[in-house]
């Protein structure tokens, strides 16, 4: 026996085709390789091109060519077939491909199903808020290329586009549930989106000339923070990154080394806060200074930075609180205080023959700080985004030469000065500032309120921040990169910007994004077993969340049907148009009598209202002629309407 | 704007306005009883003797150029003296029907209730089938055929009253009155208004009656304006005041006329004003009242539509 032959397919829905499979490949240009994209477009092109002219699809023997080769550049690519990458490469290239044979029903299902497919597959690589708008729109094109499947030639474009929209919408309850109920799983299933991996820039183990400089350039944001209650200050603002020990002559480096836990002793208030940490790539968690209660899966090293135990891989949320007045460390381990001594040779030597001379005249390490800040705040020492190259000496060559610098070269150099003089000094790298949006309330501490300070060790008072670029650039403390850098010289990107219309729709989109992570992105189970004890339901489990999302999604479904069966018949749109005018005339306290007729209110204002009068008659008209008449003419009753003064 | 003005070049309005030269000072009466013509109903009108009932019913037959007919109905009028009888001739040795005054294109009924019940339902027979049956012979009426009835106020003596089920049969009953003071000047002035009716030339020939009768059929009437329909009748018979609400024949009525009305005034669709223009003269006779048993009043109707929200 044979098969039933297959359907046929019109040749009006192989434009829906073309554009469901555009729409599900398009964002996939971005990661996928070169080739891959040409290959796709090229596939489009050419069945786009066959339909236009009329032409027959090419045989199966060329396909199976192109299957054969593009599997092969594929496996040539990512050296496998399988996995995330060469997965997706693979269905783009299939997609691509099935354009080709477009021939029956059954394909173009298959092309349907196919892009549905793909549209989860973008969730590999992004989540954020464009990339589910674009998905947004893909997912009402495939839709609606279903329903002109089926609908046939009948079918015009829009009412198709707006039947598939009324469609997702009434889905929609049913996304909602199963979004809410759908039992969490701790940690991604199919391994994290590509942007939460990305080496974004962000602070790294070591600092030389010119690190944070190039860091500050980037808009990007560093992380978000929610005081509960007032914020401190601004200029008492500093997040606490990496502590680096360790100098070459040139670079500050980390150097981890075991200790005890730093011993704080809060001098003021506690603040406490939540920060939401964009992923970077390192362990650090920038608490602000000095961080008092910290977060269940972090601990705090010798040196008061509050570091998580796996490195911060997607973006996450943690709850601290912090003293901001505080001393640390008052009794430092010898080995320590030796290390921070520790000054390479050869390097460098003027600035320790100056700080020998000092040492000579006053031992006193308070003292020694003082005339360190002294030094910078004098007017020689320039701040600057771009400082000139500095040689095989670079703290020489800032301190007795250049004179200009970022905050590094001043940390830098006043950490040498100290060390130098005998005093215990080290560098620390972090965030300083921050600025709240006013729109959600959240401080948004950027890249480019990437910092560099440094501390002393001092007999009584333990570490002691200084921070040098405060003598030189009181203004980068309490208003920020923006106002602290000379006027001319450019600005890093986005903080340039002061218009204020600029500055709110930034802020506006910066607090969308923030909700977007917080409540979409960040619906983990903790936030859900969170939502359900708020429902009434602490404790749920996985049994119990299914019986729920059964039920409530048979509530909405009978909601959906109860709300489809008593549906009151919509309004006319002549008589919705005229009910618009009689809003407009009873501003002008003109109202029709019980029973009165359109055209006799237009009458009896002929009378009254000569004002009126005229609009009213031409709307009075248009309606009857709308409404009452063989052929509904809106258009006319629109312009009407709309004269109406 | 609505109503394109190619009116004027309507011989309808030539019409009208003949007519209102002979009947004086009633333009809305005769506006009603040519609508009720063209929606191919018949007409009541119910008033005193004297107010240019006959007058009317002449002008439009003379005007309409329609073969007229008078019946003065009294109390000993039989049904055959309505329909016509077969009398025996004796040249051909055979039985002769000699058509009775009702085949005419317009008859008029004069004091159609002061005839007993069996010439009125005689009369009524034939207005509502269009065709006598006499002698075991059934034979058509002209077409058109409209009858305009004319009955005293059933207060005065020695009236037999129309009943319901007959008065149901009359598309629309009017009521003349008295004409305003400057109309009957002018009538006083003028002379005998029945003489001038008889002078009138007609302004339509026979068959074009029947074609602007199926122009006015072909109105549009919108969904809209059957909800409107709709909502008027139920609200008769909502109404406490009347012993009935209106049937849907007079809602078939109503919307005929209602059809009549628009296109007299140019219109290619009927509106809740059509309706509300003619529903006095379509519901008045069809609704009695609940208490006393009278026909509502004009002034009762308009009160009606106040209650009914235009949808």
């Amino acid at each position: 026996m044979n098969p039933p032959a297959p359907a046929a397919l019109d040749r009006g829905a192989l434009p829906w085709l073309f554009a469901t499979a555009l729409a599900t490949t398009l964002p996939h240009a971005e990661h996928q390789p070169v080739w891959l994209s040409a290959a796709t477009a090229g596939a489009l092109v050419l069945a786009a091109t066959l339909w236009w002219r009329g032409r027959r699809l090419p045989r199966g023997w060329f396909l199976a060519l192109a299957v054969v080769a593009g599997c092969a550049g594929i496996v040539v690519e990512f050296r496998t077939l399988f996995g995330r990458d060469a997965g997706v490469a693979m269905l783009v290239l299939f997609m691509a491909l099935k354009l080709l044979e477009l021939r029956s029903l059954r394909d173009a299902h298959v092309t349907v199903m196919l892009g549905y497919f793909l549209l989860l597959t973008h969730y590999f690589y992004s989540q954020s808020i464009p990339t589910g708008l674009w998905l947004l729109v893909s997912l009402l094109i495939a839709t609606a290329t279903l329903i002109r499947l089926h609908g046939g030639p009948a079918s015009p474009a829009l009412p198709t586009l707006r039947y598939a929209g009324l469609l997702l919408l009434q889905a929609a309850p049913f996304m909602l549930v199963l979004y809410l109920l759908f039992p969490r799983i701790a940690g991604p299933l199919w391994g994290l989106p590509q942007d939460a991996h990305s080496a974004r820039s962000g602070l790294s183990e070591q600092i030389a000339p010119g690190s944070i400089a190039n860091l500050v350039q980037s808009a990007d944001i560093a992380f978000r923070v929610r005081f509960e209650g007032v914020p401190p200050g601004r200029d008492k603002l500093y997040w606490r990154g990496p502590v680096l020990e360790n100098f070459d002559g040139a670079t500050w480096r980390r150097r981890p080394a075991p200790g005890p836990e730093p011993a704080i002793d809060r001098q003021g208030p506690t603040y406490r806060y939540e920060t939401t940490l964009e992923p970077h790539q390192q362990a650090w968690l920038l608490a602000l200074d000095a961080p008092t209660t910290l977060p269940a899966n972090a601990y705090l090293t010798p040196t008061l930075t509050a570091v998580s135990r796996e490195p911060v891989r997607q973006r996450q949320r943690y709850a601290f609180a912090s003293a901001v007045e505080h001393r640390f460390n008052l009794d430092e381990g010898r080995e320590t205080l030796r290390r921070n001594r520790l000054l390479p040779g050869e390097r460098n030597p003027r600035a320790r023959w100056l700080a020998a001379q000092w040492l000579a005249q006053d031992a006193d390490p308070e003292r020694l700080v003082g005339r360190a800040l002294a030094l910078f705040s004098g007017s020689e020492f320039a701040y600057t985004l771009q400082p000139p190259l500095l040689g095989e000496n670079p703290v020489d060559d800032f301190l007795f030469t250049a004179r200009r610098g970022f905050c590094e070269h001043y940390a830098s150099a006043f950490a040498v000065l100290m060390r130098a003089a005998g005093v215990p000094a080290r560098v620390v790298g972090g965030y300083q500032g921050g600025e709240p949006n006013p729109v959600d309330g959240y401080w948004v501490i950027r890249q480019s309120d990437a910092h560099a300070w440094a501390e002393v060790w001092l007999e009584k008072r333990g570490w002691v921040r200084v921070d040098p670029t405060a003598e030189v650039a009181p203004a980068r403390l309490e208003s920020g990169i923006a106002a602290a850098i000379p006027a001319g010289e450019p600005l890093p990107a986005l903080v340039q910007f002061d218009a204020d219309w600029l500055k709110g729709l930034r802020y506006r989109w910066e607090a969308a994004n923030n909700a977007w992570n917080q409540y979409v992105l960040g619906y983990n189970p903790e936030r859900q077993r969170e939502f359900l004890s708020r429902l009434g339901l602490p404790d749920a489990d996985w049994r119990s969340l299914v019986g729920l999302l059964a039920g409530a999604c048979g509530g909405v479904l009978l909601a959906v049907v109860a709300a489809t069966l008593y549906r009151r018949p919509r309004a006319d749109p002549a008589l919705r148009l005229w009910r618009r005018a009689l809003v407009r005339l009873k501003r002008r306290q003109v109202q029709p009598a019980p029973g009165e007729t359109p055209l006799a209110l237009a009458r009896r204002l002929a009378g009254q209202r000569p004002d009126l009068a005229p609009a009213v008659a031409a709307v009075a008209a248009a309606y009857c002629r709308a409404r009452y008449g063989p052929d509904g003419d809106l258009e006319t009753l629109r312009t009407a309407v709309a004269e109406l003064p | 704007m609505l109503a394109p003005k190619i009116v004027a070049e309507r011989p309808i309005d030539a019409l009208l306005q003949a007519a209102g030269r002979v009947v004086l000072g009633k333009e809305r009466e005769i506006r009603l009883a040519l609508a009720c013509l063209l929606a191919r109903g018949h007409l009541l009108i119910e008033d005193i003797p004297g107010v240019g009932k006959t007058t009317l019913a002449h002008a439009l037959a003379r005007l309409l150029g329609l073969r007229f007919s008078r019946i003065q109905f009294t109390s000993d009028l039989l049904p055959a003296d309505i329909t016509g009888v077969s009398l025996f001739d004796r040249e051909n040795n055979a039985f002769r029907f000699l058509p009775g005054p009702i085949f005419a294109q317009v008859v008029l009924a004069d004091e159609i209730n002061r005839a007993t019940p069996k010439t009125q339902s005689a009369l009524l027979e034939a207005m509502e089938e269009r065709q006598v049956t006499a002698e075991g012979e059934t034979r058509a009426l002209p077409d058109p055929f409209f009858v305009i009835a004319t009955q005293n106020p059933a207060h005065q003596i020695g009236t037999f009253p129309l009943p319901e089920s007959q008065l149901d049969r009359f598309l629309l009953r009017l009521e003349l009155g008295y004409p305003d003071r400057a109309a009957e000047r002018a009538l006083f002035t003028a002379g005998s208004q029945r003489e001038e009716a008889e002078r009138l030339h007609p302004l339509l020939t026979a068959d074009e009656l029947p074609r602007l009768q199926s122009e006015v059929a072909a109105i549009h009437a919108a969904p809209a304006l059957i909800d409107y329909l709709q909502a008027l009748v139920e609200a008769t018979r909502r109404d406490a005041a009347y012993r009935h609400g209106l049937s849907p024949r007079a809602g078939l009525a109503l919307l005929a006329a209602g059809r009549a009305w628009a296109w007299l005034d140019g219109r290619n669709m009927v509106l809740p004003d059509d309706l509300q223009a003619v529903l006095p003269a379509v519901a008045c006779h069809r609704l009695r009242s609940a208490q006393g048993g009278g026909h509502a009043r004009a002034e009762d109707i308009a009160a009606l539509i106040r209650t009914v929200p235009i949808p």
